[in-house]
């Protein structure tokens, strides 16, 4: 197989971008990528069996069989758990990766969300850092991803943002009916609401239309392709360039490794189960925090016995998402327009600022509300089965909002991903093990937060109102998964330095969520993304022809 | 996965199934060619669980929605590994039937049934809680998985059936915010 320049591994938020800015720079980039490519003619809208709903399995990938991971709970006993099944920690495995079948809220992290420990100091038993990088270094990245990507929205509504140059190329979609309820609720209560920025067309854009305003968005991949992901922007790009191969269906095993400890490429099974090898200029993973984790601590040799990257054992640990805590309030009248994409409305009051408490997040209105979703989602004291059910189910349905954010997490060295040392998946490749659990401090930030949803709610007219805010005994990961391979200066704390470069490999990369230091009080899609153009110009900067001097 | 095999492959599944299992469950009735997994009788006594859960009023129970359709079918595919459960729960609901009013479960009378199905909660909650939540998704979910008969469920709630699948169902010209057509 012939020799490229770059090989990356995963075609997700980052990879995408990485493939793409490699390929119009001129490096040669083959593009591996577990999953398949989906189309929009691929959106099913089963609400049984989709990415966020998934009672009856994922719609794009992995598939529950021969894709186990063993979770360790919080007494210790490590369970074998399926990619369908919460404690997986599942990200979508397919060309686009998550952003096929995102929400697609495209949120900047706030200039303090880099600067956590300073900002706060890091509570006892956390790992809280600051990144090696600031807002203002990665303004530039984000408003690249924004026009590049395609955002709509309007920041104009709050002073609850770091600075930004240009405003967003799209307009908001108009509002639905909960935004209107909800706006004029928050300004009675001293808060700033505004229109989410999303990755979704609210006017033609990029060669593709507008949102016909279905609200199947998240969990589902767009039926008219208005919703914007790596899958329809940057690799189509990448691809045109010539410069690019994609291959789909490709399983990666190892980086492999010079007798100097230098990546000469990947060895991965192929569409038809083939071990092959792609020997190559450099390596980039980009799998998802667990993922790319686990190819890392996947990929010994002599130098790295212990997986490659992983001399000060920092390889997997910190692993975060995003703790969701917020309300459903209940109306005595109709709150339901069916209008997408459901969510509308934010505030970024509540992120940082709080005495006490180490940041927030954001609050916001929720997207889709299926007859599914509702099931669990009625009055405190309503039976959970029986005629009393049935007609809770009639009353409710169309006359409730529910708010809630993503709280950001106080990170743990002992929140983590290793390998497993029994289970393996079906190409027998040791498989992720995830343990440890959330920090205390973000169930008391998240239940403070659940408290102001909550009161948001009554201004709003609510009759009835339950708050959500457990206490999940398993550490929270997902879609929003992040902090596996940590950024830092210090190789004894981090994984990469601010360029995304491992330490001890000057020619490995890890470009994904894995080198978020803290995850921010919003969905991190966007600063996955702004970091990948950052991580990208860095590396073409420093690339020298055939070789790489870093 | 999810292949349609045969009634005699399907006989022969579940035989293994309820043999590994040592399940006493294939003892009562036998295949009729209705179901891809359960038995006539066993379909019988699932019915009338399922129909305290999701109750007949204004609208269908779980079983006239087909709910048995739903749950007979995964137990063929994603839920295969609920196989067991439902067999050994099944039979307890119904020995639980004879010694209680002593005559089968989808014989006795509305109240009768209720005081079994609340008895099966306490005592099995772990099928139970299977049942409750596979009788909702089967009632509330896509009729493509066999339950919701003509969408019957989310007419019930008021929302359109097929769901909305665009903008032509929206004047986004007028200036109702919702922008939703009158």
């Amino acid at each position: 197989m012939k020799r490229v320049n770059a090989v990356v591994v995963g075609a997700g938020a980052a990879g995408g971008i990485v493939a793409k800015e490699l390929a119009v720079a001129g490096l040669s980039v083959v593009l591996l990528e577990r999953g398949k490519w989906y189309t929009a003619n691929d959106c099913r809208k089963d609400d049984l069996r989709n990415q966020r709903t998934t009672i009856l399995g994922n719609a794009f990938g992995p598939e529950d069989e021969g894709n186990p991971r063993v979770w360790v709970d919080a007494k210790g006993d490590a369970h074998t758990v399926l990619p369908s099944e919460g404690p997986y920690q599942n990200d979508a495995s397919c060309v686009g990766g998550g952003t096929l079948s995102y929400g697609a809220q495209a949120w900047r992290y706030m200039p303090q969300d880099f600067r956590m420990r300073s900002t706060y100091g890091a509570p006892a038993g956390s790992s809280l850092e600051d990144w090696p990088i600031s807002y203002d270094e990665l303004e530039s990245y984000y408003e690249k991803a924004e026009y590049e990507i395609g955002i709509s929205g309007d920041y104009s509504g709050t002073p609850f943002h770091g600075q930004r140059k240009r405003p967003l190329p799209m307009p908001p979609l108009p509002p639905g009916r909960e935004f209107a309820i909800l706006e004029p609720a928050a300004k009675r209560l001293g808060l700033h609401p505004f229109h989410i920025p999303m990755a979704r067309n609210s006017v033609p854009y990029n060669g593709r239309g507008p949102c016909m305003r279905c609200r199947w968005c998240v969990g589902f991949a767009c039926e008219v392709d208005a919703k914007n992901g790596s899958q329809n922007t940057v690799i189509p790009i990448a691809l045109g360039t010539g410069n690019c191969e994609l291959r789909t269906e490709c399983v990666v095993k190892e980086v492999l490794t010079d007798e100097r400890g230098r990546a000469r490429g990947v060895a991965y099974f192929d569409e038809i189960g083939h071990l092959q090898e792609q020997l190559s200029d450099i390596v980039i993973v980009s799998g998802c925090a667990t993922e790319s984790a686990r190819l890392l601590l996947n990929s010994k040799s002599k130098l790295f016995p212990d997986g490659l990257g992983n001399r000060y054992d920092q390889v997997g640990r910190n692993l975060q998402g995003h703790h969701y805590t917020g309300a459903v309030g209940y109306f005595d009248f109709e709150t339901y327009d069916d209008v997408g994409p459901g969510a509308t409305i934010a505030i970024s009051d509540y992120n940082h600022g709080t005495p006490g408490l180490c940041g927030g997040g954001m609050l916001a209105n929720e997207f889709i509300r299926l007859p599914i979703h509702m099931i669990d989602r009625l009055p405190e004291g309503t039976p959970r089965w029986g005629l009393g059910h049935k007609q809770a189910m009639r009353e409710w349905h169309k006359r409730c909002i529910q708010i809630f954010g993503p709280t950001q997490q106080i990170p743990t060295a002992e929140g983590r991903v290793t390998v497993d040392p029994g289970v393996k998946d079906k190409w027998g490749l040791p498989v992720v093990r995830i343990s440890g659990n959330v920090h205390p401090h973000t169930f008391e930030i998240g239940e403070v937060q659940a408290k102001r949803a909550a009161a948001w709610l009554k201004e709003a007219g609510a009759i009835h109102i339950s708050t959500m805010s457990g206490k999940p005994e398993v550490v929270s990961a997902g879609q929003h998964q992040a902090g596996t391979c940590r950024m830092g200066n210090d190789p004894r704390n981090s994984v990469v330095n601010r360029n995304c470069q491992i330490h001890d490999v000057d020619n490995v990369f890890v470009i994904d969520s894995s080198v978020h230091v803290t995850n921010g009080g919003f969905n991190p899609a966007l600063t996955i993304m702004a970091v990948a153009y950052f991580a990208s110009e860095a590396l073409v900067k420093n690339w020298k022809g055939t070789g790489f001097r870093g | 996965m999810g292949s349609r095999g045969n009634a005699g492959q399907v006989t022969r599944r579940q035989f293994v199934a309820a043999g590994a299992l040592g399940s006493a469950a294939l003892a009562v009735g036998c295949k009729s060619g209705n179901w891809e997994f359960l038995t006539d009788t066993q379909a019988r006594t699932l019915g009338a669980i399922c129909d305290q859960i999701v109750p007949a009023d204004d609208f269908p129970s779980a079983s006239q929605a087909g709910v048995l359709n739903y749950i007979d079918r995964q137990l063929m595919r994603h839920y295969r590994k609920h196989r067991g459960a439902y067999l050994d729960g099944l039979e307890q609901a119904e020995a639980m039937s004879r010694k209680r009013f002593g005559g089968e479960l989808a014989g006795l009378s509305q109240q009768q049934q209720l005081e079994i199905v609340n008895g099966l909660s306490e005592q099995n909650s772990t099928f139970f809680g299977l049942v409750r939540n596979h009788t909702m998704e089967g009632y509330y979910g896509a009729p493509r998985h066999g339950g919701n008969r003509d969408g019957v469920s989310w007419r019930m709630l008021g929302l359109p059936e097929p769901p909305v699948r665009g903008r032509a169902q929206y004047d986004l010209t007028k200036h109702d915010p919702s922008g939703v057509a009158q």
